[in-house]
């Protein structure tokens, strides 16, 4: 589980270019990795036994995506505390994740498909390719009844195609967001996470020389000219517009 | 040294974005001075490879093996493992699709490479390609460039680049026979979920809600609207997840790609999966209490508000100007 920018917030630039300051920005779980913690939830209850032990790489600031997994019910944590995780390319976050998971040999690995900053959506995929397991992306259902040696789950294709795959285990999915309704965590594992192991681990990461580099970031070239419209009186704004779509667009 | 260029296909039919893939592999080869070559994973002789032969690429390799004919990510690994290994090229060129996410990952990393995906357009710099993605949601702008040594990866976004724009030419097809391992998925049918009922993409006005809406029973208000124009309601993907409104209502690069003569988005921010669904429509018309929501960057007309104040006061005009 990754900790992001809040969907809502305000984004500003470094002054450098290379990133936002996220040091004025809320933050928050990234939110197809909250439908993931989800879905690993559901499968060890499902199954009846097993454990989730939830993992983030990121600064000490992550210690609140692990302490909201663990009041939603994950049974312990591993963080691996990396102070300036956002310098580190996808392939430096999958190994460093990887090297740290590895000996929990984990049946099911349940990612996020795509971080809401910087939306490479490869990490899950690496990761399971650092640790030589199948992976399937995009997965929008999991066949709990299934689950033993295999486990059958629905991959979204485009246009409103799906598809069902039968994975051999262990496998790591990377799950949409909105699949499921998320639980709230109750006052009872609320207090319950504050008992619950949290590993930390620092690890060395290993310098990537082909790790793309961000020469800047800044808005969007405007594509178009956009007409404003109302100048912030939103009851102004819908008389004018209807009088552009009578007279401009032509459709009343 | 080349550009590896994928066509994606479904039973030997073309996706069409692999069009797109070879338009923008055309235009890097012309920058670099490097050739392109395409290539087909596939489990025959593929009916596709003759079509994309009148293509200006130098040659088109159908990767070939008994595993390929349903896609898995194991399978599609290792035949790209293979060819990259036995064409040596310099960039791989993939329009960014649901599948291309699955496994061009995957062969990356065999190579010890990551991929630059979702590009939406390139620069030459000296040689060297620098390529600008969307991050945070579509808010903001990255100029990326390319680090290490060959090969590179890179994906771009639908309709970064026009299919209609590859250039023809002609080319030789040649078949790689390539060996497949151990695959550890067995795929099904693909199929679709319900038959879409309500066809957007013939609509010529559409008025879709997003999380503004804010609840089920809003979805009213936004309905009068379109009652007023005569238009369809549509939505985002928030709102059929929530099954305020049914899948076949979704815009977006899970649900329905339109292009009706004017799109009216209501409390819709503008992320980049429901964009490439409706960017190509005539006039845009943005409504959104957040100035900044990347929406307005591809809206004709914005207003800045709540859509429950300009809504209600839109459907009374547009009554009165019907008289």
């Amino acid at each position: 589980m990754k900790q992001v920018a809040n969907k809502d917030a305000v984004l500003r630039i470094l002054s450098d270019e290379k990133w936002i300051n996220e040091a004025d920005v809320a933050l928050q779980t990234n939110e197809s990795d909250g439908y993931a913690l989800e879905e690993a939830l559901r499968t060890v209850e499902a199954k009846g036994e097993g454990e989730v032990v939830v993992c983030t790489l990121g600064p000490q600031s992550a210690k609140s995506v692990i302490k909201d997994a663990l009041a939603r019910g994950a049974h312990r944590a591993i963080h691996i505390v990396v102070e300036d995780s956002k310098t580190l390319s996808s392939y430096q976050i999958a190994s460093t994740i990887a090297d740290a998971i590895r000996e929990e040999k984990p049946d099911l690995v349940f990612a996020g498909l795509q971080s809401d900053d910087a939306s490479y959506g490869q990490t899950g995929v690496i990761l399971a390719e650092l640790l030589g397991i199948p992976s399937a992306t995009i997965v929008i259902e999991v066949d709990r009844e299934s689950l033993g040696d295999t486990l059958r789950v629905k991959r979204e294709l485009e246009s409103g195609w799906y598809q069902w795959f039968t994975y051999r285990l262990p496998a790591l999915l990377t799950i949409q967001s909105g699949i499921s309704q998320i639980r709230y965590a109750s006052l009872k594992g609320i207090m319950s996470a504050k008992s619950k192991p949290v590993a930390e681990i620092t690890p060395t990461v290993e310098p990537f020389p082909s790790a793309p580099q961000i020469d800047k970031v800044y808005m969007p070239l405007k594509t178009k000219q956009t007409q404003m419209l109302g100048n912030g009186d939103a009851k102004a704004g819908a008389v004018e517009l209807v009088e552009k779509l009578r007279s401009e667009v032509r459709v009343i | 040294m080349s550009i590896l260029v994928f066509i994606e296909h479904r039973d030997c039919n073309l996706n069409k974005t692999s069009l797109e893939a070879i338009t923008a592999a055309q235009s890097i080869g012309k920058d670099l001075g490097l050739g392109v070559t395409a290539v087909i994973p596939c489990d025959k002789d593929c009916g596709l490879a003759q079509e994309i032969a009148t293509y200006a690429v130098d040659r088109v390799i159908v990767a070939k093996n008994d595993k390929l004919g349903t896609y898995t990510p194991d399978a599609y690994a290792d035949a790209w493992e293979q060819v990259i290994k036995s064409t040596n090229p310099q960039y791989i060129v993939m329009a960014h699709t649901y599948q291309v996410r699955d496994f061009a990952p995957k062969v990356a990393a065999r190579f010890r490479r990551e991929v630059v995906g979702d590009c939406i357009r390139y620069q030459n710099d000296g040689g060297k390609l620098v390529l600008t993605r969307r991050i945070f949601l579509g808010k903001l702008d990255a100029d990326v460039s390319l680090q290490g040594d060959a090969p590179y990866f890179v994906t771009f976004q639908s309709g970064a680049f026009r299919g209609d724009n590859a250039e023809k030419g002609s080319a030789a097809v040649e078949t790689m026979e390539v060996t497949v391992g151990d695959v550890r998925m067995t795929p099904e049918a693909p199929f679709q979920e319900a038959k879409a009922s309500v066809d957007l993409t013939k609509s010529e006005i559409i008025v879709a809600i997003g999380r503004g809406i804010k609840s089920q029973e809003n979805i009213a208000v936004a309905q009068q609207l379109a009652d007023a124009l005569g238009a369809d309601l549509a939505a985002s993907r928030p709102i059929c997840d929530s099954d305020w409104l049914p899948i076949d209502r979704q815009i977006g690069s899970s649900g329905q790609t339109v292009a009706p003569k004017v799109y009216i988005a209501l409390g819709i921010s503008g992320a980049i999966q429901h964009i490439v669904g409706m960017k190509n429509s005539g006039t845009i018309i943005a409504v959104n209490k957040d100035a900044e929501a990347p929406i307005f960057d591809i809206a004709d007309y914005g207003i800045v508000g709540d859509l429950f104040e300009v809504v209600p006061v839109m459907v009374e005009e547009i009554k009165k100007a019907q008289g």
